[in-house]
């Protein structure tokens, strides 16, 4: 009965907004479902699985053959969903019948059989299927064979899920995940404590990153110059690469495989050995702003147009291992000379090193990092020299240390409720700043949204304000009085073609309410345009 | 034998049978009406004479007060009435506690109107009773062959493994205050749930009221008056315009559950930010109109709210004469209980 297990899983993840309920609802699949159902369930809720073997062609085909087109027609325009539509108009068994005949298939049944069974089979296969089981169950069994699941789970709360659920650090799943295939059987069976770790050997997995801490004032005060190494913090995505033997990948920062994006960073990759760096957008040696780079991001295929309008490198940080040496157990500074040995030895294409920043004291360095205004540049990174490389956020050993946000006065425009815990608050707001309306007057033109940076007493406030403010509503969203003015933060200001003010702004997040500002007296697109100027491109 | 058509009518008031001088569910005030149910899109306020089952009738002095009609006279179901020369009497709907369907007969033919109603068991209310006719005058809210309701068995369980998986929570349930509300607690008595379950405001009368009526629904608390802790783990059920507002943050991290037949399809369960859709319905789904239908044999159907389209289509092809009668006023419900 496995299948309708899968579908009353998927049915109660899509409507799922909050992490915690996910993980819950995750971790009593893996407790309560047998192998080897689990492990294939796991792998088509990340995408592990993927079939192509039904076009959505023949379940149409299908659900025409068996309905009224009428009746079909006015249920689509109705549902709006095809598969969904298919899933609750098909006739299955007459009522009272159901349980009768043949027994729901199991999950692994499902897979195996789309697998081993010829192409002109198929119909009658999943027409059997269908009548067998009831709505939810169709829908998921439709999603599943035309390849339509997402669900939105991430291999990586996958893993959180699992970790939890065996009571083991996510860390340890994630070294052994990119050497298990689905139905993962080793992998559960050692997660219950009846087998060994699996041994991933020479295939290449993913190795749980290092990641740092934000620098606060009382951190900085304590900081010896003298023990600390200082590089930029590029901002690009964060990647692992890793060669060998057993292939090659490129892992996102989450352990996702993102190698089919950039294949031109793939087949530089010629080398045995696990390296730590930043993807970035990168002409004539000047990092673009991410914004370039975002063109890039999850595709997966990419055409040869994309790849010279967005040439990619990386900029490398550290080296975790040579050939099968692992580094991670040596300080900072052993790592870093064994880096740069290596690069001038290699000198992959497509890569470069992530240069040092000399610095005699924590005013200079402070200095420097005012200083860098580049748009690729979020800040600097500090990682003291004496640190081996660990897994996960361990506080005093790397720090990040952003540059002082941007900051604009913009008039609240639109309202909409969260999600969740915030499903009956107005918690995401969309401002605006004025620009001439090309009649001698002036009119506000939306430049960003922001769900974030406030207090839980101001939450309540705005909320309060917005529902006694409110001018119009379209569905989830309201406007309001164009009276409220919001100090905005954000990190960089970047010229967009995709926005109606020709600018995005990078990580926008409420400062303050400015209710002591009249709105006539907010910034105008002009200020915001000065940050966009004021950026020079940073050299490598 | 008069055929139907030459003494039922659709007027601008709504269904009018002439040679009895009534009107049928009218959407405003008349001199005489007779009322199928307690929902305010069929039991409207300021009528003068009302006809109905004794509970409909209750149910309608709860919610309108003064204006549930001036002279009020209870019908038991079966018991017949004579206006004039036609002969009237209440079968029930199965759709809400009182719930009737109006059977007339006049000169040899026999016409029901049968107001909302459903053919799914529910412990709340007397079970419909088809009764063959002439002329069946039916609603069409889910007649899409999408609309085909689950066992309601099965969505309590739903509910129930969404409650022993989330223990800190509080599953908050929107849902119609006349019938769906009691229903559901009834449903969950069955299921073994034998907890207090936790109530809006809004549904509080006409739980007290059915418990009146001799429904048992177990023990009931306002969950205004609670606190956090108390409610979780709980269930609470509250109007559908609460629960997902401002009235729902006393509760404990909800679980928002929202129990109607329109959950059936995902997109209207999305709108509502619902995170637990329970397909919970008191009218009849695709499959039981047609059967519904099929069983009392009546050679011409009106249709009066909802989906004709599908449903005359329908029809059609099975030789009835169907016809739509696109009477205003009903079928909005929700919006006549939100008020």
């Amino acid at each position: 009965m496995s299948l309708p297990a899968f579908a009353a899983l998927l049915e109660r993840l899509v409507f799922t907004p909050g992490r915690l309920a996910k993980l819950a609802l995750l971790r009593d699949w893996y407790a309560t479902q047998p192998d080897p159902d689990r492990g294939v369930g796991l792998a088509a809720l990340t995408g592990e699985l993927v079939f192509t073997a039904a076009k959505p062609s023949l379940i149409r085909d299908m659900v025409a053959a068996r309905t009224d087109p009428v009746l079909l027609a006015l249920s689509h325009d109705y549902v709006g969903d095809f598969a969904e539509t298919v899933a609750l108009i098909w006739p299955g068994r007459a009522r009272g019948a159901e349980g009768i005949n043949t027994p729901a298939p199991g999950l692994a049944e499902v897979v195996e059989a789309l697998e081993l069974t010829p192409k002109p089979a198929l119909p009658e296969l999943i027409a059997g299927w269908l009548d067998a089981v009831d709505a939810t169950s169709r829908l998921a069994l439709i999603k599943l064979i035309t390849g339509g699941l997402r669900v939105g789970i991430s291999g990586r709360l996958a893993r959180v899920a699992l970790a939890e659920w065996a009571g083991k650090p996510v860390e340890e799943i994630e070294e052994v995940w990119h050497g298990v295939a689905p139905p993962y059987l080793a992998l559960f069976r050692w997660l219950e404590g009846q087998a060994g770790r699996p041994d991933p050997r020479e295939a290449p997995v993913f190795r749980p990153l290092m990641l740092a801490h934000p620098l606060e004032d009382a951190d900085l005060a304590a900081l010896d110059p003298a023990q600390w190494r200082a590089e930029w913090k590029w901002d690009g995505i964060r990647v692992q690469l890793t060669a060998g033997p057993g292939g090659r990948r490129l892992w996102s920062r989450g352990g996702e495989d993102v190698s089919g994006a950039f294949p031109e960073i793939v087949e530089a990759m010629d080398f045995h050995a696990v390296l730590d760096g930043e993807l970035l957008v990168i002409r004539d040696g000047v990092v673009a702003p991410f914004a370039d780079l975002q063109q890039r991001l999850n595709r997966k295929v990419v055409t040869p147009k994309m790849q010279r309008d967005f040439p990619v490198g990386v900029r490398l940080y550290d080296l975790l291992f040579e050939t099968t040496e692992d580094l991670r157990p040596l300080p900072f500074d052993a790592r870093r000379a064994r880096l740069e040995e290596w690069a001038a030895r290699h000198a992959p294409a497509r890569m470069d090193l992530s240069p040092q920043i000399a610095f005699a004291s924590v005013a200079q360095l402070g200095e420097i990092r005012e200083g860098a205004r580049a748009a690729s540049i979020e800040g600097l990174m500090l990682k003291r020299g004496d640190s081996a490389y660990v897994a996960g956020r361990v506080k005093g050993l790397w720090w990040k240390w952003k540059r002082a946000p941007l900051s604009i006065d913009a008039v609240l425009m639109y309202a909409q409720r969260g999600h969740g815990k915030r499903s009956s608050f107005y918690s995401d707001y969309t401002f605006g700043l004025w620009r001439p309306d090309g009649q001698g007057g002036e009119e506000l033109v939306p430049v960003g949204k922001a769900y974030s940076g406030y207090t839980d007493a101001e939450l309540g406030w705005l909320d309060r304000w917005i529902r006694n403010h409110t001018t119009g509503r379209f569905g989830p969203v309201r406007e309001v009085e164009k009276e409220l003015v919001l100090e905005v933060i954000f990190d960089a200001a970047q010229l967009s073609t995709r926005h109606k003010s020709g600018v995005a702004l990078r990580f926008p997040r409420i400062a303050r309410i400015r209710t002591d500002k009249p709105a006539s007296e907010a910034d105008r697109l002009e200020n915001l345009m000065s940050y966009v100027a004021a950026a020079r491109p940073a050299e490598g | 034998m008069t055929h139907p058509e030459n003494w039922l009518r659709v007027t601008p008031q709504g269904l009018c049978c002439t040679p009895a001088g009534i009107f049928i569910d009218p959407t405003r005030a008349v001199e005489r009406a007779v009322i199928t149910h307690g929902h305010g899109d069929h039991a409207r306020p300021g009528h003068d004479a009302v006809l109905a089952t004794a509970e409909t009738l209750a149910v309608m002095r709860a919610r309108l007060g003064e204006g549930a009609g001036r002279r009020q006279q209870a019908l038991a179901y079966g018991e017949e009435l004579r206006l004039g020369e036609v002969t009237l009497r209440l079968v029930p709907a199965g759709h809400v506690l009182g719930s009737a369907q109006v059977v007339l007969e006049y000169q040899g033919a026999r016409a029901v109107v049968s107001g909302d109603y459903k053919r799914q068991p529910d412990p709340t209310c007397a079970p419909f009773e088809p009764v063959p006719c002439d002329l069946f005058v039916t609603e069409a809210t889910f007649a899409l062959p999408v609309f085909r309701h689950p066992p309601p068995a099965q969505e309590i369980g739903r509910l129930l493994k969404s409650v022993a998986l989330f223990p800190e929570r509080t599953h908050v349930i929107g849902c119609y205050a006349l019938g769906k509300a009691q229903r559901l607690i009834a449903l969950l008595r069955q299921a073994g749930w034998a907890a207090p379950i936790w109530l809006h405001g809004a549904l509080i009368p006409l739980c007290r009221l059915y418990q009146e009526l001799g429904v048992e629904l177990g023990e009931l608390r306002p969950a205004t008056a609670a606190t956090k802790a108390a409610l979780r783990g709980a269930i609470v059920l509250a109007p559908p315009s609460a629960i997902a507002d401002r009235w729902a943050r006393r509760l404990e991290d909800p679980v928002v559950c929202m129990a109607s037949g329109w959950m059936r399809v995902r997109q209207r369960a999305k709108q509502g930010g619902v995170e637990l859709p329970l397909v919970i319905s008191d009218h009849a789904d695709w499959d039981d109109l047609l059967r519904t239908v099929a069983e009392v044999g009546a050679p011409d159907v009106w249709v009066t709210h909802g989906r004709d389209d599908a449903l005359v289509h329908a029809l059609g092809q099975r030789g009835v004469r169907a016809r739509a009668l696109h009477l205003v006023g009903l079928g909005d419900e929700e919006e006549a209980d939100a008020a």
